[in-house]
């Protein structure tokens, strides 16, 4: 747009006019519109090689840090395939049909205990045995079990760990041999105090 | 997941302007501006008049290919239209400067703004190259007071920016972040206290920094007016109760996506809070490891059966298998599934599927294997997106999904658009029957994961099959290739891709004929991507009469040398030509990462070290 427009009797012409030069453009001595433009193929002679050019080199960064290097080594390839890092580690890889039925993904159980307001969850497949579990449940809920015998159950404690079967049946930890306890677990519960009493007495 | 951001994932391109510098601020501008209807003078002058009218008009244009093609009228309307455009997509943050478009655009209320190349994605530009949000959030926040969306993509966003966004925009209210990072919790705090007008917070695969701040806590006590909330990718704990609450006092809330620290049974009581929601990204799908005493097992079933609206199921990120029935209720509404964190297996996804007569987008893992993606080619008739992951992503593996799923999906999905498809093997047959059988197809993106990997069963390069796709698919705009390849290969694509705006190459090709087929073939192309492979310097000059057409060409490891790139350099004054060095010392070597770009404004003056502007 011109500097000075005047209204009163200027149709402003130069504004609505319809030329070849893009309306934003004020120089009017532009010779070539840029081929962004045109389809056709432009020849080289027309990409203003007389103009003269800043070539500026390498430019410093405006504080914005040292540069890490992330260099590719000849032998690996860099981002490839073209997954995201987040999805590319995001999985364990699955075992093979033969493992999978067997091994699944561990026996979950939820484990209460009478008066904590959490309830945690453990994975029964990662022990060996009753001595281990109730080791974990004690740092878990950070209480102590005592002793465990046949006859009298937990005598030294003053909590029961019990667990529900899948016949829907409380039952005390360690009245059946571990193989069939895990199988047949389906949550597990700390009792305290005299309701755990009436279980001391086996299945 | 992005199938309602057409404006992110979209390839469509229109030039920008090159030539509009700005208008000159002029006494016409003023009053032209001010005077909108009101006609404060006795007798409107004849070109006021003009501009009344125009800029009436022109707030009925929103497509931004429109109101290019006006701004080139004649200079009034280009200045109308752009006192009048609302809407303004940078698909280049580095092709023109915030100063030349906070002049030239008066009354911005949306910016979608664009940063990297895409294969930042995969590691493939080092950290701090630039993209910085900092310089447009403070031009804007002085020229755009009234902004209200701003939506970005690959850019690097600082908590100060996020501060002086919240503090700069009494009304905003919609923020998009794609792909982004630079920023935390702390960032997201001042955001979601400050922005009361806040509708939208969606926050897409950025990587964001735990600061240890409760921004969950930070919205507005008194009632939200959010209706979208997508956090999936924030890595940090959030505080369930304040999410809760939220949840509670947000009534207008549509969409919900939560991260992978969020419970199946704190899902349940979300879900019970906000049954209205259309949109549902569920977290881990999974017990956590700490629950509440007294919960019951969640009526999971139920909760999904009430949520009549749901039409976008995603998350399950770290998915209970046997839950998964939970969400039957819900199959026959659902439009977009996204199982592709859910380690699954064709057994598990049948039922599944089976219910999901309307689905239109799916992405999932390729632990369904071939079998899974017969069953999806079965059920899901209306299919325009599909997206199947690896869950290895390695190169020397069998593969569980190969060309019996793409061919059974060619087959049973007759409408689909778009495919992006992992697998180890191959065949060309199946990549042709895909062309035959789906000719709606404009998004084709094969990965072959085995580099140079030919057709498995003949031994043939992949040279056909994707021929046929750019022969046959007359829609296709955004190829992707991969395998064994041959010059051919490019020869088609030159031949028949005039529609094609996107194409990524990868380890492809014999020698510079293969780029100058696509170069002098492809008169539509924006964005070429090529990496590992033989295309040296005298293929880069074929495609000078071409390259201000473009908004970007990317050559990484391939046969450039610094000489051949400077030539570009100086022929094309108005493109920017960044050669970017993954290693310390400079070299005369063949040139490791070539990135080109149009420009308004010149070099950068942001770049770091090892970017070298030719």
């Amino acid at each position: 747009m011109e500097g000075t427009v005047t209204f009163e009797s200027d149709l402003n012409l130069k504004a609505t006019e319809l030329r070849l030069g893009l309306p934003g453009t004020n120089e009017s001595e532009k010779q070539t519109p840029p081929s962004v433009r045109s389809n056709k193929r432009a020849l080289p002679d027309m990409n203003e090689e007389s103009r003269s050019k800043n070539y500026s080199s390498v430019t410093e960064a405006a504080g914005h840090g040292d540069r890490e290097t992330a260099p590719p080594s000849k032998a690996q390839v860099v981002g490839w395939p073209p997954i995201r890092s987040y999805r590319k580690n995001s999985f364990q890889p699955k075992k093979t049909e033969a493992d999978a039925d067997a091994e699944a993904t561990g026996i979950y159980v939820k484990v209460s205990m009478d008066g904590a307001p959490f309830l945690r969850k453990v994975d029964l497949k990662v022990y060996k045995g009753y001595p281990e579990l109730l080791k974990a449940l004690e740092n878990m809920f950070k209480f102590s079990i005592g002793e465990y015998s046949e006859r009298d159950g937990y005598t030294r404690s003053e909590f029961v760990p019990t667990y529900e079967d899948k016949d829907g049946d409380w039952m005390l930890l360690g009245d059946v041999p571990w193989d069939m306890f895990i199988s047949s677990c389906k949550k597990l519960r700390i009792m305290k105090g005299s309701e755990a009493r009436g279980l001391g007495c086996g299945v | 997941m992005r199938e309602d951001r057409a404006e992110m994932s979209e390839d469509e391109d229109r030039a920008l302007d090159l030539g509009g510098g700005g208008p000159d601020a002029s006494n016409k501008t003023e009053s032209s501006g001010g005077s909108c209807g009101a006609g404060d003078s006795p007798s409107p002058f004849p070109d006021q008049v003009l501009d009344n009218v125009l800029e009436d008009v022109l707030r009925f244009l929103t497509s931004r290919r429109d109101r290019n093609a006006v701004s080139l009228v004649c200079k009034s309307w280009c200045m109308v239209e752009a006192l009048t455009r609302s809407d303004l997509f940078i698909g280049n943050c580095y092709a023109v400067s915030p100063r030349r478009v906070v002049d030239r655009f008066r009354s911005v209320r949306s910016l979608l703004l664009k940063g990297k190349p895409r294969f930042a994605d995969f590691n493939l530009v080092p950290p701090n190259w630039g993209s910085y949000f900092s310089p447009w959030v403070t031009a804007m926040a002085a020229a755009y007071p009234w902004l209200e969306k701003v939506y970005l993509k690959r850019m690097t966003v600082s908590d100060e920016d996020l501060g002086l966004l919240a503090h700069s925009f009494p009304g905003f209210k919609e923020l998009v972040l794609v792909c982004c990072e630079g920023f935390g919790t702390s960032g997201l705090s001042v955001v979601a206290s400050r922005c009361r007008q806040l509708r939208v917070l969606d926050l897409i695969e950025d990587e964001i920094m735990d600061d240890e701040v409760d921004w969950i806590s930070c919205f507005p006590e008194t009632g939200t007016c959010l209706e979208s909330l997508i956090f999936d990718c924030v890595e940090s704990l959030v505080n369930f109760i304040a999410l809760e609450r939220l949840v509670a006092r947000s009534p207008s809330l549509r969409k919900l996506r939560l991260n992978r620290h969020v419970s199946i049974g704190q899902l349940h009581r979300l879900m019970v809070q906000a049954p209205q929601l259309t949109h549902l990204g569920t977290g881990s799908f999974s017990f956590s490891d700490l629950m509440v005493q007294g919960d019951q097992e969640p009526d999971l079933v139920s909760t999904f059966a009430a949520s009549k609206s749901l039409i976008c199921l995603s998350g399950f990120k770290d998915i209970l298998p046997e839950y998964l029935p939970a969400i039957y209720p819900v199959c026959a509404n659902l439009t977009s599934l996204n199982l592709s964190y859910a380690n699954i297996n064709a057994e598990q996804l049948k039922p599944v599927i089976y219910r999901c007569h309307k689905l239109q987008t799916f992405w999932v893992l390729d632990s369904v294997c071939d079998e899974g993606l017969q069953a999806v080619a079965a059920t899901c008739k209306d299919l325009r997106e599909l997206r199947v992951f690896p869950m290895e992503a390695r190169e020397d593996i069998e593969g569980p999904v190969s060309e019996v799923g793409l061919l059974a999906i060619s087959e049973g999905c007759r409408q689909l658009q778009s495919i992006l498809y992992f697998c180890q093997r191959m065949t060309n047959a199946a990549v042709v029957a895909m062309s035959k059988n789906c000719p709606e197809l404009v998004v084709f993106r094969l990965c072959i994961m085995g580099r140079h990997r030919p057709d498995h069963l003949t031994g043939e390069p992949m040279d056909e099959g994707f021929g046929a796709i750019i022969m046959n698919c007359k829609k296709l705009t955004r190829l992707a290739i991969s395998g064994l390849l041959t010059d051919e290969a490019f020869s088609y694509i030159g031949t028949y891709g005039k529609l094609v705006r996107t194409l990524s190459v990868a380890f492809a090709g014999d020698s510079d004929m293969g780029l100058r087929y696509v170069l002098e073939g492809c008169p539509k192309l924006q964005k070429l991507e090529i990496r590992d492979s033989p295309f040296g310097d005298s293929a880069l000059l074929s495609g000078l009469h071409h390259y201000y057409n473009m908004r970007f060409l990317w050559m990484s490891s391939c046969k450039l040398s610094p000489l051949g790139c400077k030539e570009i350099a100086r022929r094309m004054p108005r493109l920017v030509v960044e050669v970017i060095s993954y290693r310390d010392e400079e070299t005369d070597d063949a040139v490791e990462v070539l990135y080109m770009y149009r420009s308004l404004e010149g070099p950068r003056n942001d770049a770091p070290k090892f970017v070298t502007i030719l």
